[in-house]
C-alpha cells in the first residue's frame, strides 16, 4: 500500500481493496512510528484525517466518488487550514489557526482528499535545505545526515520516506524542484498564477507559485487537475481555461526539439550528475526527440537579480508581522516601536531577518534604481533569453541542481554559497514559466534531477514528457530504505 | 560595497528590527558578501529595456464595488494576541 501513488490508490480505492479509513490509518501510523527520525511533519491532523476518511468512504458507497476521493495527502504548512496550526514553519505563526482554507486546500477537500498532516518546510520558505524551520531541520530519507532540499523540505522527505503518496508544496526560486531533486521525486512547478496563491502564505508575491511533488509525473496531473484554475480571490491568478492534465500523458515525443542551455553544463556541475543527465537526454533521442545546444546567455545574472527582488517583496509582505492581528507577539512591549521590534526580532530566525535586511536596503532611498530597477531589467533581459530559445525549441532541459543532497550543517554559515543552490532553477521563476524535475539516476545511491523548462502554460506537454521518460525509465521508481 | 555598522543599524530600525551586538556585526560581514553577489548585475547592459515587474504581464482585472466578504470580526479577533471590546490592543500611544 505505502509503494503506491495516488493512481494506483485510486484504482485500489475504486477496486474496493481497501477503504480511505483503512489508507488514512495505516499513513498515520506509519508517520508516528518513522517521522521521528525525519521530522517532516509540524503537524499530524489525525482526527480530521479520519473524519474526512470517513466521509470519503461514504462518498464512494453512494457511487459518487471522483478520482481523488478517500486520497490521503500532506499540505506544506504555507497553506492555510481552517482550524489546524499554520505555522509556515516560523515561531512567529507557532500559535496561528487560519479562520479559512487556502483555495488549494479548499479544492482537494472538495475532491474528498484527506489531510493527514502539515509538512516541515524552510522558514517563511526561505531556504534551500530545509534548515531554517523553527521546528528544526527535516533530514533526507535517502541518508539521514544529508538535507532533503528546500524549502518544500517537509513534503519531499514525507513523499519520499512513504509516509504521504504525495503533497503540495511551493515554489519561489526552486522550492519544489531542487527536494524533488535530491529526494527522487517528480516535482512540477506550475505557471505563475496557473494555481492560486490565495491561503499561501506570501513571500515573494511576483514568484510564488503552487505546485506538487510526487512520485509520478501522472500524479501530479491527477493533483494538478484538482488545483489549477482561475480564482477570483486572488487576482493575479491567470484567467484562462485549465486543461485535463491526464489527457496527453501518452503522446509519443516524435519530433519534439529538446534546447540544452551550454550554461547548464558549465562550470560548477558535478561530473557524475552531469552524465545522468547526459544519459537521460540519449533517453529522449531514443524516444523521438531531437537535441540542440542553445545560449541562456543571462542566466548567470538570475540569482544575484532574484535576491534583490525576492528579498524586496519578503520586505513588504512580512511586514504585517507586527504583533497586533495575529502571530507572535513579544512580552511586556514598553511602547508601540518597542512591540514591534521584539515581536518581528524574536519571531523571526536569522535568515527570515537577513532576507528582510537584504530587501528593507534595496528599496531604500538612494539605493532603488541601483539596485530594485536594475533587477527588474536583469528579469526582462532572462525573460528575453527564453522567449529567443523557444523560438528555435519546445521545451529546455538541464540538471535540476548541480549536485546531489549535501550534508546538514555543511552550508549554514555561508548564505552566499546557499543562495547558489538554486543557480539552475531560479531564472525559471523570474520568468515565470512552468518546470518539472524529474528523478534521473542516482550518484552514489543519491538522486539527481533532470530539469524540463517548458513555455507559459504548457503544463500538459511538460508532464507527457515527464511520463513517458517515466514509462522509459524506472529512476522514480527507486526508494531508500527506511 | 562595504556596510557600516550604523548603516546595519539603520536597515534594521527600517525594518523594525532589533539586532544584539553579535547579530550586527554577522550581518555587516553577510551584507558584503550578498552585495557582491547582487552587484554582479551592474555589468549587464540594460539601459535599453523596461522593467520587468511580473513575468505574466497581464493587468489588473476590476470588478463591482459590492460587498464580498462577510463580518469575520470574531473569527479573526479570536487568533489576535490582545483584544478587547472587538479592539485591538497596543501600547498606550497618545499621553
Amino acid at each position: 500500500m505505502f509503494k503506491s501513488g495516488i493512481a494506483e490508490l485510486s484504482r485500489s480505492l475504486a477496486a474496493g481493496e481497501f477503504s480511505s479509513e483503512e489508507i488514512t490509518s495505516a499513513y498515520l501510523a506509519r508517520i508516528k512510528e518513522k517521522d521521528k527520525a525525519l521530522n517532516s511533519y509540524i503537524t499530524l491532523c489525525e482526527e480530521q484525517a479520519l473524519a474526512q476518511a470517513k466521509a470519503a468512504d461514504a462518498t464512494r458507497a453512494k457511487g459518487e466518488a471522483s478520482l481523488l476521493t478517500g486520497i490521503p495527502l500532506a499540505h506544506k504548512d504555507i497553506f492555510c487550514t481552517a482550524g489546524i496550526k499554520t505555522s509556515c514553519g516560523s515561531r512567529m505563526l507557532d500559535n496561528f489557526i487560519a479562520p479559512y482554507n487556502a483555495t488549494v486546500v479548499e479544492n482537494f477537500n472538495q475532491a474528498g482528499v484527506v489531510t493527514l498532516g502539515k509538512t516541515n518546510m524552510d522558514e517563511f520558505a526561505m531556504g534551500s535545505s530545509n534548515e531554517t524551520s523553527y521546528y528544526g531541520p527535516v533530514h533526507n530519507p535517502w541518508d539521514k545526515d544529508l538535507v532533503p532540499g528546500g524549502s518544500s523540505g517537509g513534503s519531499a522527505s514525507a513523499v519520499a520516506a512513504h509516509l504521504c503518496p504525495a503533497a503540495t508544496a511551493t515554489d519561489t526560486g526552486g522550492s519544489i524542484r531542487q527536494p524533488a531533486a535530491f529526494c527522487g521525486l517528480t516535482g512540477l512547478k506550475p505557471t505563475y498564477g496557473r494555481v492560486s496563491r490565495w491561503g499561501m502564505i506570501a513571500f515573494a508575491s511576483s514568484l510564488d507559485q503552487a505546485g506538487t511533488l510526487t512520485r509520478s509525473a501522472e500524479d501530479a496531473a491527477l493533483m494538478l487537475n484538482v488545483m489549477a484554475g482561475h480564482d477570483p480571490k486572488d487576482s493575479t491568478s491567470i484567467d484562462i481555461a485549465t486543461e485535463n492534465y491526464t489527457a496527453n500523458l501518452n503522446r509519443p515525443l516524435d519530433g519534439l526539439k529538446i534546447g540544452i542551455p551550454v550554461q547548464h553544463f558549465a562550470e560548477g556541475l558535478n561530473a557524475d550528475v552531469e552524465q545522468k543527465i547526459r544519459n537521460a537526454l540519449s533517453e529522449f533521442e531514443k524516444l523521438g526527440a531531437t537535441l540542440k545546444d542553445i545560449s541562456l546567455p543571462n542566466s548567470h545574472q538570475s540569482v544575484s537579480a532574484y535576491y534583490v527582488i525576492a528579498p524586496a517583496e519578503a520586505s513588504a509582505n512580512l511586514s504585517r508581522y507586527d504583533g497586533v492581528r495575529y502571530g507572535y507577539r513579544c512580552d511586556d512591549p514598553q511602547d508601540l516601536e518597542d512591540l514591534y521590534k521584539r515581536t518581528r526580532s524574536e519571531g523571526f530566525g536569522t535568515e527570515v531577518k537577513r532576507r528582510i535586511m537584504i530587501g528593507t536596503y534595496a528599496l531604500s532611498a538612494g539605493y532603488y534604481d541601483a539596485y530594485y530597477i536594475k533587477a527588474q531589467k536583469i528579469r526582462r533581459l532572462i525573460k528575453n533569453d527564453f522567449d529567443n530559445a523557444f523560438a528555435e525549441v519546445d521545451v529546455i532541459m538541464g540538471p535540476t541542481s548541480p549536485h546531489t543532497a549535501f550534508k546538514i550543517g555543511s552550508q549554514t554559515n555561508d548564505p552566499v554559497t546557499m543562495y547558489l543552490e538554486d543557480i539552475y532553477t531560479i531564472a525559471v521563476n523570474l520568468a515565470g514559466l512552468p518546470g518539472i524535475s524529474v528523478p534521473a539516476g542516482l550518484v552514489k545511491n543519491l538522486p539527481v534531477g533532470l530539469q524540463i523548462i517548458g513555455k507559459n502554460f504548457t503544463e500538459s506537454h511538460l508532464l507527457n514528457i515527464a511520463h513517458q521518460f517515466q514509462q522509459a525509465t524506472d529512476w522514480h521508481t527507486q526508494t531508500p530504505e527506511i | 560595497m562595504s556596510i557600516s555598522a550604523d548603516d546595519i543599524a539603520y536597515i534594521a530600525h527600517l525594518a523594525r528590527l532589533q539586532l544584539s551586538e553579535a547579530e550586527k556585526q554577522e550581518a555587516a560581514l553577510n551584507f558584503k558578501n550578498i552585495l557582491a553577489l547582487i552587484d554582479q548585475m551592474q555589468s549587464a547592459d540594460t539601459d535599453q529595456l523596461e522593467p520587468l515587474s511580473h513575468a505574466i504581464e497581464a493587468s489588473q482585472p476590476l470588478r463591482e464595488d459590492i460587498v464580498t466578504e462577510k463580518n469575520q470580526r470574531d473569527d479573526l479577533q479570536k487568533i489576535a494576541p490582545k483584544c478587547e471590546q472587538g479592539l485591538y490592543l497596543v501600547p498606550k500611544v497618545i499621553d
